[in-house]
């Protein structure tokens, strides 16, 4: 497809490669319609995100570009534990930088052993490939300590970029609290440093608002999904996890509440026990059961699964795609791509910086991720979430590699089998060949829970 | 009333007739490259009732020679329940999946696993290793049972496998003896899928073309401590799941 220039003048000055990076948006430009596209009856609010996938390294790359002109900093990451407040209270633009997609493999190979995860492959191929405007946007990069893989990764990233690297601690103790909380103000120095911006009370208060305000929208949207059939389908809700991870925070704030309310407008009407309601204005509730794509909204009375685990970067949809095709509805994610970003709100004492920091430092260090252990907290989290969310099953969806959520997942399957919650293990990365063999298995799945 | 059950494998195709749930006839041959011209020249000028696809080939034969399609694992619960009502599990060893499969008292799948996308531990693994030491597949199980002893192997891919069998031979080791030991690989490697599962007490269903080996049986049974019961056409229990889903819907 024809590129628009002011698009390649940009890309150029950015230093990609210019003609492997076309092929990759030609190849997300023939994947995306069929994911997405073929869907039908989808809120109407999605064209907002389809729109921000299409212009992922376009527009908003400009975006960031233009802030940079105007002396902003961008701050590039990799995980949900990295705190956003700080960044917008520093007046820069946080960005996450996980990839979801195999390429420069040739690079990779040079970099990193074969037995690693996909996403720090992926992250290393976008840069090393010269394919992630993003990359090429950022000022410094924060790194976290939450698995061996991605720390080591750090070292070889850092040889090069500026890196900043935060320590996660991999216990809830008092004695990891007090390392993490030494963390989050070392942050704060470092963004200081960088964008010349003195952190205060105040801006740490609208950073507080800005990322609140983002994780109530994205749970407002979740929300939705409780209901029978769900108003919109696992995959437009990861597009919009994944969305959150670049967009303009206060934009994508106002894009995600518009769709809810129109999410909760196709809910709402029905009355207990009414299997439809013809007069919503959207059809798709009353209307026969869809095309080959499946629809944007769930359902009524497909199976409901809980996806558990590994996040799905931009442009993982693999997992979604292969089940809500076979005809199951994924109504919520336990992943970083899903409720480990928006859950548990940050408190703003307001009273003082340091109370601020520490109510940042506590908010973060609840979130449930296998890097941690114990991690019990975990297992009980999902089987509420199975319960709130009235799944019949758990996907327990693992990278491959990725030994801190494979492992864990023994103990999660066992703790839900016992619950009487039937669990699916898909292990796997971000190649197409095992399809074929990932369908086979959801859809024995679906034969055992229906 | 005539069902029928195709299972449209990675090596072989499956046809299992069935009038008023009894069995009439079972055959199959090669898949190939063409699995529905396979499927149709299995079915050459029959005429059934309700025809049920399952295997890897299911969603493509629903496409105008099927009426209905299920799972390889849907279908081979309920082959197994139908020649064996008191197993509650089945193992399953296909050319390219191997999978284990716990049964409700009704026939119901209950929980399940199945190999990744290589094909350790799946008959592939065994025609590979075979043809590396130059003998054919049903050659290849009656060797290794002869065997007195055996070496290690360390490797369960294909690949990998492969490497390790040639610098064995390189080594001296017998024919024999390696045979044996890539059957000990694979029983291991199968071993452990099953324990993942749990499966309950009783009797093990073994099917699936591997089953015919007559090598594999028995070091699953000391592997698991169970008996396992090879029936007659092991390999037709997914087609003929197949066929008894056809005839009940």
């Amino acid at each position: 497809m024809e590129e628009r220039t002011a698009n390649l003048e940009m890309w150029r000055e950015l230093g990609l490669d210019i003609k492997a990076h076309c092929d990759l948006l030609d190849l997300l430009r023939e994947v995306y319609p069929a994911i997405y596209m073929s869907q039908e009856n989808r809120p109407p609010g999605m064209a907002y995100f389809d729109a921000a996938i299409a212009e992922i390294h376009g527009d908003r790359i400009r975006e960031l570009l233009e802030h940079k002109a105007s002396g902003g900093k961008v701050v590039g990451t990799f995980c949900v534990y990295v705190p956003d407040e700080l960044i917008y209270a520093a007046g820069a633009i946080p960005v996450g930088l996980c990839g979801g997609a195999s390429v420069g493999a040739d690079r990779v190979d040079a970099l990193l052993p074969r037995n690693l995860c996909p996403l720090i492959k992926s992250i290393v191929g976008f840069k090393e490939s010269k394919l992630c405007p993003y990359f090429a946007s950022c000022d410094i990069l924060v790194g976290e300590t939450t698995c061996d893989g991605k720390k080591k990764t750090w070292e070889i990233i850092a040889e090069d970029t500026p890196m900043h690297v935060m320590e996660l601690p991999h216990r809830k103790s008092e004695s990891g609290r007090a390392t993490w909380l030494n963390e989050v103000a070392a942050l704060r120095a470092k963004l200081e440093e960088l964008t010349g911006n003195k952190i205060t009370r105040e801006s740490l208060s609208e950073g507080i608002r800005l990322a609140n305000g983002k994780r109530r929208a994205l749970a407002r949207l979740y929300e939705t999904r409780k209901t029978n059939p769900p108003p919109i389908s696992g995959r437009d809700a990861l597009l919009v996890s994944q969305v959150a991870f670049y967009d303009d925070a206060a934009r994508f704030t106002h894009a995600v509440n518009t769709l809810v309310d129109q999410c909760e407008a196709i809910s709402s009407p029905r009355m207990p026990g009414e299997a439809s309601h013809p007069g919503s204005g959207y059809g798709h509730i009353a209307s026969p059961p869809r095309g080959r794509g499946g629809s944007g909204g769930g359902v009524p009375g497909a199976p409901r699964l809980l996806v558990s685990g590994c996040p799905m970067a931009v442009p993982n949809w693999k997992l979604h795609h292969v089940v809500e095709t076979s005809g199951a509805s994924i109504v919520c994610e336990e992943t970083c791509t899903g409720t480990r970003y928006f859950e548990n709100y940050t408190e703003d004492p307001g009273s003082s910086i340091d109370a601020q920091l520490a109510a940042i430092a506590d908010r973060y260090l609840k979130t449930n991720c296998a890097c941690f252990t114990p991690n019990d907290g975990r297992i009980e989290q999902i089987k509420d979430l199975v319960r709130e969310y009235k799944a019949d099953g758990v996907i327990y969806y693992t990278l491959q590699f990725c030994h801190t959520y494979n492992v864990e997942g023994m103990r999660v399957e066992k703790a839900l089998e016992a619950a009487g919650i039937p669990v699916l293990r898909i292990e796997t990365d971000y190649g197409m060949e095992d399809a074929g063999q990932i369908r086979t298995r959801v859809e024995a799945f679906m034969e055992r829970i229906g | 009333m005539i069902s029928a059950g195709l299972d449209i494998g990675s090596r072989t195709t499956k046809l299992v007739v069935m009038e008023d749930g009894r069995l009439c006839e079972w055959i199959l041959r090669p898949t190939g490259a063409d699995p529905l011209g396979a499927a149709r020249a299995l079915i050459g000028g029959r005429r059934f009732d309700r025809l049920a696809a399952t295997g890897y080939g299911r969603h493509l034969a629903k496409e105008g020679l099927a009426d209905l399609a299920l799972t390889e694992i849907k279908a081979c619960a309920l082959g197994t329940h139908f020649l064996c009502p008191a197993c509650r599990s089945v193992i399953d060893i296909g050319g390219q999946d191997t999978k284990v499969i716990a049964l409700d008292a009704s026939g119901s799948i209950g929980n399940f696993a199945m190999n990744d996308r290589c094909a350790a531990g799946t008959g592939r693994f065994l025609e590979f290793m075979a043809q590396t030491l130059g003998l054919d597949i049903e050659e290849f199980g009656r060797v290794a049972c002869d065997a007195e002893a055996s070496v290690r192997l360390s490797s369960m891919c294909v690949v990998f496998a492969e490497s390790e069998v040639v610098s064995l031979i390189a080594r001296g080791a017998g024919g024999k003896e390696i045979a044996r030991a890539v059957h000990e690989a694979m029983a291991d490697r199968i071993a452990s899928l099953a324990r993942t599962i749990q499966p309950e007490d009783g009797d093990i269903v073994l099917a699936g073309g591997v089953a015919r080996n007559p090598c594999i049986r028995p070091l699953l049974e000391g592997r698991l401590n169970r008996r396992l019961i090879v029936l007659d056409r092991a390999q037709f229990i997914p087609a003929l799941g197949a066929a008894v889903h056809a005839g009940d819907t």
